[in-house]
């Protein structure tokens, strides 16, 4: 006992009023490191040991902001830089639907903060053993007592005097308590080391068996392996090794209609439109119209996209160029393509692209709409009104 | 307890409280009148923004002190009689809603029932908007919040004198009752007063909204008024730091809490992008809105979060006063945001008019008022609460 080195002098009190009225007087007798513990949080406590504000809000106001700041610019990165990313047709920097992350970030960040700051500061981390650890006092605050301590490293302390000065208090009882002894870190032990090198090996020899070995175990393989032929697998029964067989020369599928003017430049004189413009057929064309057209010309053809600049806008159909177009030039566009534009003819079938055009021919003249077409239009309204 | 006693002594409010209440309200009078003759329509919008301030005020302090009994909350104890005081305001509801009846018509599209049969949606609703039903039921509900004023304030004063803890207990049961009864009307008034003037809108938080900037205006409402008292010496000596310390944490919390429940509506809206709401935003983004709309983020949410934030501005009583003042005008803005925008005259396009401002000058002389008259009455401690002793040794 006697080289060990005194840590503080440990105080008991049996009831709350005593060491609040403890704490006051060792403030007033000019003691400055001392501290109380007590079973539970005490009302005034802060004030009796003339305790300033904790200065650990700063932590969470400043990990609670960067925390904000990160968030969201990593969002913006994210949605508005790196990879964009349409949601429910919001714009890309879409920021009230950041902030419930913003908030929860924040108070993540900031919770986390403070508990890591309080355990760091006040446990002085990475050392967490404390004198106090492990003594009869502090099973006795931490069950029905009030503890009070006062440090050895106090400027005015002198045992004989804080013992006096306890014991006047109304201390029922007193302890000295002692730095324990030092202890030996053994983190560089050898023995030690190759535990960590021998955990390290299992865990990863364990997960690379399992997820590259293990998890491709077949449990059954009855019908993964056949005597049969997949596609594009070579065979040795033909003579040129391939497994595939190309048909007959000259066969064609199905309802293939061949169009031969593929690649031809202005191929109008031998194509004219079959269809006449009837209801049935106008409906087929717009419905086609507004599925394949419609994204890159525009609802109504005006080459206003409805692509918001994702891909090349298509041209307004209501040029003068395209009104005079013949219905050949606009059906051998559609299926052979045009500059940006692909080719339609696998997703249209030949009907569809007729009635197509003559629903484009609708909206034409729907933009070019005469007088003597409103008058027209008022006239039918006002019988169907009237029927 | 005798100690306590001791520490407060009943003392009149000076003359000038009165005098600045009584010219306060009488300019106010003159120039209101005034406005409902320059353009009655417009005054009719604004006397209604400055009627539900009012009403914030007188509510939200009756909530105030069924919430301490609710909570058994001790702190609250040395100041409840301010929220009582304010509380007293809440009969004068019924007289000064006289002149929004006679003007419904130019509040809201729903009381022409000329208009409503033109239209399938307002038809469908006529069942509950229609102007009989509404003037009862706001009758009904001021006339509940009074009787429970009645009740809860008869016990309390009747406390200064027999100090009997019996009462404290009744008071609980009536605040508990209340509690439930106040979330049904707070919210049938937000919907009746403010939700209506757009017939077609609709938010199902709308009544939380407005019970959040309540209670926040009425907190303030006490802070400021407790914090001049104690500046003056009328409240009780032993009132200190942590006292305010706890007003100031409620109205951060209050902060906190609307800009939570406002941010909640917007987001829905924005998201569902649906025209039957979104209209309702775009009206206070539209023709010059948009400034006071941001205004009123910055200040009624990041100024007084910011300022609210730290210790110490919890504990300064300046910077405290300050905040309180600064929480009135702007939960004054916030029902200004929620009201005149609706005005469809003026094709929601802003305009500035001296009218609006003309009202809260009356409102807050009546509230003086109010609040002076009681304390010639009434203790501004309730000496008798058994609460007390324990509330003034509050500490932290």
């Amino acid at each position: 006992m006697a080289n060990k080195k005194l840590y503080s002098l440990a105080a008991l009190f049996k009831t709350p009023d005593e060491i609040i009225n403890a704490a006051k007087k060792t403030t007033a007798a000019g003691y400055k490191k001392f501290d109380v513990n007590t079973p539970y949080p005490m009302h005034g406590m802060d004030r009796a040991m003339g305790m300033g504000q904790s200065k650990i809000g700063f932590v969470t106001l400043f990990f609670g902001l960067s925390g904000a700041t990160f968030i969201f610019l990593f969002m913006w990165w994210c949605y508005a830089v790196s990879y964009n990313l349409v949601v429910g047709g919001k714009p890309f920097f879409a920021a009230p639907a950041f902030i419930p992350i913003t908030f929860e970030i924040t108070v993540l960040f900031g919770a986390i903060s403070t508990v890591v700051g309080m355990i760091a500061v006040y446990f002085k981390l990475p050392d967490n053993a404390h004198p106090l650890h492990d003594t009869e006092y502090m099973k006795a605050v931490s069950a029905d007592k009030y503890g009070l301590v006062i440090e050895a490293e106090d400027e005015k302390f002198d045992k004989a005097e804080v013992t006096e000065f306890l014991k006047k208090l109304g201390a029922y009882k007193i302890d000295s308590i002692y730095f324990p002894e030092p202890e030996k870190y053994r983190m560089f032990a050898p023995k030690f080391i190759l535990f960590l090198i021998v955990v390290a090996a299992l865990t990863s020899g364990l997960t690379y068996v399992t997820l590259n070995k293990l998890m491709y175990i077949t449990p059954f393989d009855w019908m993964d392996y056949q005597s049969k032929l997949s596609a594009q697998e070579g065979s040795s029964i033909f003579a040129n090794g391939e497994g595939m067989r190309p048909p007959v020369e000259g066969t064609i599928a199905r309802g293939y209609m061949p169009y031969p003017y593929k690649g031809e430049a202005n191929p109008t004189q031998v194509l004219s439109n079959p269809t006449i413009p009837t209801k049935p057929i106008l409906d087929l064309g717009k419905r086609k119209f507004l599925t394949f057209c419609s994204p890159c010309h525009g609802n109504f053809g005006n080459g206003d996209s409805r692509l918001q600049g994702q891909f090349p806008s298509g041209p307004t159909l209501h040029s003068e160029k395209i009104i005079n177009y013949p219905d050949g030039r606009i059906y051998h566009i559609i299926t052979d393509g045009q500059n940006a534009m692909p080719s339609y003819a696998r997703q249209i079938t030949r009907d569809e692209r007729w009635a197509i055009i003559d629903y484009i021919r609708v909206l034409q003249r729907a933009e070019n709409a005469k007088e003597s077409d409103l008058k027209l239009a008022n006239k039918e309204s006002v019988s169907n009104v009237q029927n | 307890m005798s100690k306590i006693e001791s520490g407060y002594t009943k003392e009149n409010l000076p003359l000038s409280v009165q005098k600045i209440g009584m010219i306060l309200a009488g300019i106010g009078l003159v120039l209101g009148v005034a406005g409902f003759l320059v353009n009655s329509y417009r005054a009719s919008y604004a006397y209604l923004v400055s009627y539900l301030f009012f009403l914030s005020i007188a509510v939200g302090s009756l909530f105030l002190v069924a919430l301490e009994y609710a909570a058994n909350a001790d702190w609250s104890t040395p100041f409840r009689r301010i929220s009582e005081f304010f509380a007293a305001a809440l009969p004068l509801l019924l007289i000064f809603v006289i002149p929004l009846f006679f003007n419904t018509g130019k509040l809201f599209l729903w009381s022409h029932s000329s208009y409503i049969h033109s239209d399938s949606m307002l038809e469908a609703k006529s069942a509950y908007l229609n102007t009989p039903f509404f003037m009862v039921r706001v009758i009904v509900i001021i006339l509940i919040w009074c009787a429970f004023y009645w009740l809860i304030t008869k016990n309390s004063r009747k406390q200064d004198s027999v100090q009997d803890q019996l009462l404290t207990k009744r008071n609980i049961t009536i605040s508990v009752i209340f509690m439930p009864i106040f979330a049904v009307t707070i919210t049938l008034i937000a919907v009746d007063w403010i939700m209506s003037l757009e017939s077609k809108w609709f938010s199902t938080i709308f009544g939380v909204y407005l019970f959040a900037g309540v209670v926040w205006s009425s907190l303030a409402a006490l802070t400021l008024t407790a914090l001049i008292l104690k500046g003056k010496g009328y409240l009780h000596s032993a009132i200190g730091k942590d006292h305010f310390y706890s007003l100031g944490t409620l109205m951060f919390a209050f902060t906190v809490f609307w800009g939570y429940i406002a941010f909640s509506q917007y987001m829905l809206v924005w998201y569902g992008n649906l025209p039957d709401e979104t209209f309702w935003y775009m009206q206070r983004w539209d023709g010059g809105w948009k400034l006071i709309s941001l205004l009123l983020i910055v200040t009624h949410f990041i100024v007084p979060f910011f300022g609210l934030l730290s210790y110490e501005a919890k504990t300064n009583f300046k910077r405290l006063k300050f905040m309180s003042i600064w929480i009135l005008c702007v939960h004054f803005l916030d029902l200004y945001w929620l009201i005149i925008p609706s005005m469809s005259r003026t094709d929601h396009i802003y305009s500035f008019s001296w009218i609006d401002f003309v009202y809260p000058i009356f409102f807050v002389g009546i509230l003086i008022l109010v609040f002076n008259k009681m304390t010639e009455k009434t203790n501004l401690v309730p000496v008798g609460d058994p609460k007390l002793e324990r509330g003034l040794n509050f500490h932290l």
